[in-house]
């Protein structure tokens, strides 16, 4: 079985571990601080640079570039936007670091600013996590009292404020312009890129970066074993660690930290999450948050892929596939925001869709028209074939909107809102073409409505 | 004259044609300029760019460089250099013209998303064009046409939304309609400066609303309804009273002030149904004030004067003409003009003040500008009584200097133009004193105390000019004919001075401005018909050591 490398979580449901200040400077918290705040800025970039980390967001967007696209000669102050909006379907990691271990997340954060010389760091988290933001309230207090936030922390002349904005429940929020306007206290509409790229015109269009809660954290970290220690755990340009949160269908759901690339889907659903649920049998599987392209049981995936400088070939079952950025890009889906959602041979895909059409439609911010629109059809569709009127033809219907949605709008919503459909439909095609005959032959004598 | 700034010009290449561009210009006025149509519905010239409904969007490609040594990548079946085109289309409206820039509008990727954003736009929309008013001048149902797929994949219930919401008075929202483009919200926000307008709601299910407690009231909401590219904001006055496709248009001039906003007349059957305004990206961009959209009724009042009279006894126009001509030759007259006349009149006026050696005047109206449209001048035309020499200074809002004339008993007989003298300070008194000639559209009290009365057109009724606060002269035309009994206002002037003994002017526009040309410095070299339709700037140097009341508004600032 394989073995965890708890980096991030190793003090996530420790017994007597508590979120307050005392227990992280115990655990030896806030030294990776005090060293990093006598060492050059340009240093720490170049640490998390050679660490090769990538955004835990979603896009997995290469953490040390972002911060290099910075514009730093604007004049203007630089912002960092930490985006606590864990809102995708099946991700409940950053959650655990708000709740278990704050402080954490606000080292990275002070190391984060103090590298890109940020005097002001919004953590905006959302709506639905009321007790996570009154404990960053409190552990920023904390912080701040033991001069480790605020002006001039740690005795040196770099100060930082670090303030705390609860979301108003939209999925939208996560999307880091969407973010940044609401931040602003605006609708959360995502701009548009170009001209509107944080790096450049972000919040209050000053030069933003824009980090997820897991991705500081790992900040941390590399700041304290240095870059390059750091570029050895995983595998070559899927480096560190990943936490995995697996529901569904398995036995033991949980989250899992592993090292990138360590551990393949087959280990991670059979050995550490034991399988599936006694007569049952897997047959789907989301790999990073419900927008993630589905996979099924059962598929193989060939070709050439690159590792280091080589291209060599491969042939994977389902079970074979590395969890890794590369790979599961590969397979053609992604691994996203690290949700694994794990479903079994009870789940007809139709309704399996339907349920997430219906979250995208409601979280569609309306802004552009094929995303508000086709969001809509979508769950209009399948909501009517579930509720008795499914036409062979719908399935065929629904990839065609998608396919109008992917691609052409503003933000990735529309990706988000299209690759659930066109990959349910492109690889369960049979189970929407048949679904009106398969639901009168479960029960024949259901009454039907007119 | 001082040349404009010439623009940087870059070369850009749209389906295949090179076309030279000033830099900075994004792709949907780019492909204008080489005469092709890119679809499109938030975008909007004069409003910040959105990018929202996508309808924009095209295939773009840059010239393959080697990164490595910089030079051109050629393609060898072209023996061109190489396209790189993007994979994913991108919109029109938010991509600037760069040197080499490569677009498609016609490629099979571009036909697929402009048949895709339209399936979407309509498939929630009601499709109640047959008693929509925007049907015939509405994006949706052209585009539809030209860009959609002629069908409907859409089975599902349609969203269900507030048909008639009240925005403001003059604005009525059908929301089913919209879709969503925000060129409202941006409106009032950017140019109205009065950010009343937002969404409410999410996804499909979004809603146009006010800010709790808020009113869309600005004096410029109506242009909303002008920008709405479908039918969902409609003007209350208009709605439901006539099919677009019915209406004549002509271009006139907004007379609220000296602004002169562009405007278009839209009339059927001598009735006119509403104004619009017309672009002129020197004077009003594409707006104009709502005050300005309601002159019309004046048209149509019932204090409308419609039949000559003298000492109250209805009468011809040639007899009344005679009347004045009589009182006119017995001397000691003076002439009032006006700042709403039009140029044609003014040089008329003084024509006639000319010939019966009378002193001229004109009424000012100064009120308070509003910064974008409408001037701290409310009269339309004063710079024109200044080319023509009608007046030498600017005029005040009183007639105090004819006032004491009277009193004095030095004026026997007034020359009224459209101005009510009682309003202008004159007493009753006063008045009863001399003889009144009134020539005016509307009853008021200088029209009971006149001796003769000849009924005049309103702007919309005759041709003409006015020179506006830029000393911009710009055109109207005659968009309804007057009521009968009613004359042009300078053939009547023309026989007045006729009638008092007067060189007899010209009575048509034509000969009367070979006249004007050959008398007036300033427009020696023009023609009525050959004014621009957006108007030709005038010297206005000689006159520019008056103190004059505008302010800042659009395209307009004072002189120092």
């Amino acid at each position: 079985m394989p073995e965890q490398r708890r980096l991030i979580f190793q003090h996530i449901d420790e017994p007597g571990y508590s979120n307050d200040l005392a227990c992280y400077l115990r655990s030896g918290g806030y030294e990776t601080l005090k060293k990093a705040v006598a060492r050059k800025p340009e240093e720490l970039i170049d640490e998390v640079k050679k660490s090769g980390l990538r955004g835990r967001g979603g896009a997995g967007f290469p953490c040390g570039v972002k911060w290099t696209l910075l514009d730093r000669k604007s004049g203007k102050p630089i912002y960092l936007v930490v985006n606590a909006d864990e809102s995708e379907p099946g991700t409940f990691k950053d959650r655990y670091i708000i709740h278990q271990d704050p402080h954490q997340m606000i080292e990275g954060i002070m190391i984060t600013c103090f590298a890109n010389n940020v005097k002001q760091a919004y953590i905006y988290i959302r709506g639905e996590f009321p007790e996570g933001a009154r404990i960053l309230e409190r552990a920023i207090a904390e912080a701040r009292a033991a001069n480790l936030v605020g002006p001039g922390i740690l005795g040196t002349a770099y100060g930082c404020e670090i303030y705390v904005h609860r979301g108003a429940g939209a999925y939208i929020c996560g999307e880091e312009t969407g973010l940044i306007e609401s931040l602003e206290g605006k609708r959360p509409y995502p701009r548009i890129k170009p001209p509107y790229f944080p790096a450049v015109l972000g919040l209050y269009q000053c030069p933003t970066i824009v980090n997820n809660v897991e991705t500081l954290c790992h900040v941390k970290h590399i700041v304290a074993m240095g870059g390059e220690a750091y570029a050895k755990i995983g595998t070559p340009n899927n480096t560190g660690t990943r936490i995995l949160c697996v529901s569904g269908h398995v036995q033991r759901p949980g989250y899992y930290e592993f090292e990138v690339g360590k551990v393949t889907l087959g280990q991670l659903l059979h050995e550490v999450c034991g399988g599936p649920r006694p007569g049952r049998k897997f047959k789907a599987v989301i790999p990073g948050g419900s927008s993630a392209k589905v996979l099924k049981f059962g598929e193989r995936y060939k070709g050439k892929r690159k590792v280091g400088v080589e291209m060599v070939d491969y042939d994977w079952g389902l079970e074979d596939v590395p969890m890794d950025f590369d790979s599961l890009a590969l397979i053609g889906s992604m691994g996203g925001s690290g949700g694994v959602i794990v479903m079994d041979d009870s789940v007809n895909m139709v309704e399996a869709l339907a349920n997430i059409n219906a979250f995208y439609a409601h979280e569609s911010c309306g802004q552009c028209t094929p995303c508000r629109e086709g969001s809509l059809w979508m769950k209009k569709i399948t909501g009517r074939m579930v509720h008795g009127d499914a036409r062979p033809e719908d399935g065929a219907l629904l990839k065609s909107v998608a396919d109008q949605i992917a691609g052409r709008t503003i933000c990735a919503f529309g990706e988000a809102c299209a690759w659930p459909t066109q990959s349910f439909v492109q690889k369960f095609g049979d189970e929407f073409k048949g679904y009106a005959a398969a639901k009168k032959a479960a029960a024949p004598d259901a009454i039907e409505l007119v | 004259m001082i040349a404009p700034p010439q623009p940087e010009l870059i070369t850009v290449n749209i389906d295949g044609r090179p076309i030279a561009v000033p830099k900075g210009t994004n792709v949907i006025e780019a492909a204008k300029l080489a005469g092709v149509d890119v679809p499109h519905y938030c975008y909007h010239p004069k409003l910040s760019i959105v990018g929202n409904c996508r309808m924009c969007l095209v295939e773009m490609g840059m010239p393959a460089v080697d990164p490595a040594t910089k030079t051109p990548v050629m393609d060898p079946a072209t023996g061109k250099q190489k396209i790189n085109w993007m994979p994913r289309p991108t919109i029109g409206c938010a991509t600037n013209a760069s040197p080499g820039l490569h677009i498609r509008t016609t490629s099979p990727m571009v036909k697929e998303c402009r048949e895709g954003v339209m399936e979407f736009l309509l498939i929630n929309h009601p499709l109640d064009c047959p008693i929509c008013d925007q049907a015939g001048e509405c994006k949706l149902q052209e585009q539809a046409t030209g860009y959609g797929r002629g069908y409907s994949r859409f089975i599902e219930d349609k969203n269900v939304k507030p048909k008639r919401t009240q925005l403001g008075s003059r604005v009525t929202l059908d929301d089913e309609r919209c879709i969503l483009c925000s060129r409202c919200i941006r409106f009032c926000k950017e140019v109205a400066k009065d950010d009343v307008l937002g969404f409410t709601d999410r996804g499909s299910h979004s809603t146009l609303t006010c800010y709790p407690g808020k009113k869309l009231e600005n004096n410029y909401s109506l242009n909303t309804v002008d920008i709405c590219p479908v039918g969902a904001l409609t003007s209350t006055d208009f709605r439901f009273k006539m099919r677009v496709w019915f209406l004549k248009q002509t271009d006139s001039i907004d007379a609220e002030s000296s602004v002169g906003a562009n405007t278009v007349v839209w009339s059927r059957e001598g009735v006119i149904y509403r104004i619009t305004p017309r672009q002129n990206d020197a004077v009003n961009d594409t707006w104009m004030a709502d005050s300005g959209r309601i002159l019309y009724q004046a048209v149509r009042s019932p204090e409308r004067l419609a039949e000559p009279t003298v000492d109250g006894v209805a009468s011809t126009p040639d007899m009344a003409v005679n009347a004045a001509g009589k009182l006119l030759v017995a001397g000691a007259t003076a002439v009032v003009g006006s700042g709403r006349s039009s140029v044609e009149e003014q040089f008329l006026t003084k024509r006639l003040a000319d010939a019966v050696g009378a002193s001229a005047h004109l009424v000012g109206r100064v009120g308070e500008g509003d910064r974008l449209l409408i001037s701290a001048d409310r009269n339309p035309n004063v710079r024109g009584a200044l080319v023509v020499g009608l007046i030498k200074e600017l005029p005040p809002a009183r007639l105090d200097g004819l006032a004491a004339a009277i009193d004095a008993g030095q004026v026997k007989t007034v020359v009224s133009v459209g101005e009510d003298l009682a309003a202008a300070g004159l007493t009753a008194a006063q008045l009863a004193k001399v003889s009144v000639i009134f020539l005016g559209t509307h009853r008021n009290a200088t029209s009971a105390a006149a001796r003769v009365v000849l009924p005049g057109l309103t702007v919309f009724e005759k041709n003409g000019s006015f020179v506006n606060q830029q000393f911009r002269i710009q055109r109207f035309a005659a968009a309804v004919p007057g009521p009968a009994g009613a004359t042009d206002d300078f053939q009547l002037l023309a026989k007045l001075t006729a009638a008092a003994g007067g060189a007899a002017p010209a009575a048509d526009l034509r000969s009367l401005w070979s006249l004007m040309a050959a008398a007036v410095p300033a427009l020696v070299t023009l023609r009525h018909h050959t004014i621009p339709d957006t108007g030709l700037l005038l010297d206005g140097t000689p006159w520019a050591g008056l103190a004059f009341a505008e302010r800042e508004t659009l395209h307009y600032q004072p002189a120092k």
